[in-house]
């Protein structure tokens, strides 16, 4: 039985260790990569071992959310604008480090420390122990009574927010366009 | 709870945060700007996940299904902007977008 359950715990480990090096890997390629559509297809793996490490928080329900709404919607129109707008290469390395890189990686380092300092000193003894939870925790069922019940004001609100950005999508990409018409109609009457 | 604490899950998160606030800062394309943020809004999410573990409350989950809806309507604006600013030829840099500036 014991043996059972250390088994386990290394099994747990395995997966964690390499999707959280994999996690890493793949967000310090989105920054690095000079062309913007591997930019995008580094941060769909990002996303996807993601997905590994809340499956493993035994969050099932956020985990599908993040594969199916993130890496599959949002990032299938990332990588449509990218190749609308083409390939733009930006060699933000070339020149050697100027003071904005070093300005933020001060700044990016500065919260780092800051939120490392505060887990380790302030909360590390409360983090150390979690308590079990049931079998039916972060399944679709649990998340829908949440959301339904207790959490209601927040669902209705996401279905606001959603609709006035389409809204405003919509509005940003027929505005330009109904411009385009207007200058483009007296080349029209004088051909 | 098997495997690694909570606490390990924290630090990965700020890890990410910290990369995408330093993509953010130093990149110029407004579309890695944008992919940058993503990845902030993530880390943020695998810290309300482990913190939704770590109480065995459904808030933590709840938020972050939140956050991914609130990512989305982001990038609707984000990407309708960056096409709205290639319609009119200006050039996708940042630093050239300076009209507003005070």
């Amino acid at each position: 039985m014991l043996l059972a359950i250390s088994a386990g715990g290394v099994v747990v480990w395995i997966v964690w260790i390499a999707a959280g090096f994999l996690c890493l890997a793949s967000g310090l390629a989105v920054v690095s990569f000079s062309n913007p559509f591997y930019s995008a297809l580094a941060l769909i793996g990002n996303l996807a071992t993601l997905a590994i490490l809340y499956l493993l928080l035994s969050a099932e329900f956020v985990a599908a959310a993040q594969v199916l709404v993130y890496a599959g919607a949002v990032m299938v129109m990332f990588l449509f604008v990218i190749a609308y707008v083409g390939p733009r290469h930006e060699t933000p390395w070339a020149s050697g480090p100027s003071w904005k890189t070093l300005a933020a990686v001060l700044a990016a380092g500065a919260i780092l420390v800051e939120i490392i300092v505060v887990i380790g000193l302030k909360a590390g003894g409360r983090l150390s122990t979690s308590p079990k939870v049931g079998s039916d925790f972060g399944t679709p069922a649990w998340i829908g009574r949440a959301f339904l019940t207790d959490h209601l004001l927040a669902f209705e609100a996401t279905s606001i927010v959603l609709l006035v950005a389409a809204v405003g999508g919509v509005i940003l990409g027929a505005h330009t366009r109904r411009r385009e018409t207007e200058t483009a109609t007296p080349v029209g009457d004088a051909g | 709870m098997e495997g690694p604490g909570v606490v390990w899950y924290l630090g990965l998160a700020a890890f990410l945060f910290g990369t995408g606030a330093f993509g953010v800062l130093v990149r110029r394309n407004p579309l890695i700007v944008l992919l940058s943020l993503e990845i902030m809004l993530n880390g943020a999410n695998l810290a309300l996940i482990a913190f939704a573990r770590h109480s065995a409350s459904a808030a933590g989950q709840i938020f972050a299904l939140s956050v991914m809806a609130v990512a989305a309507a982001e990038v609707c604006v984000g990407l309708g902007l960056v096409v709205a600013i290639h319609r009119r030829k200006i050039a996708l840099d940042v630093d050239a977008l300076s009209e507003l500036r005070g």
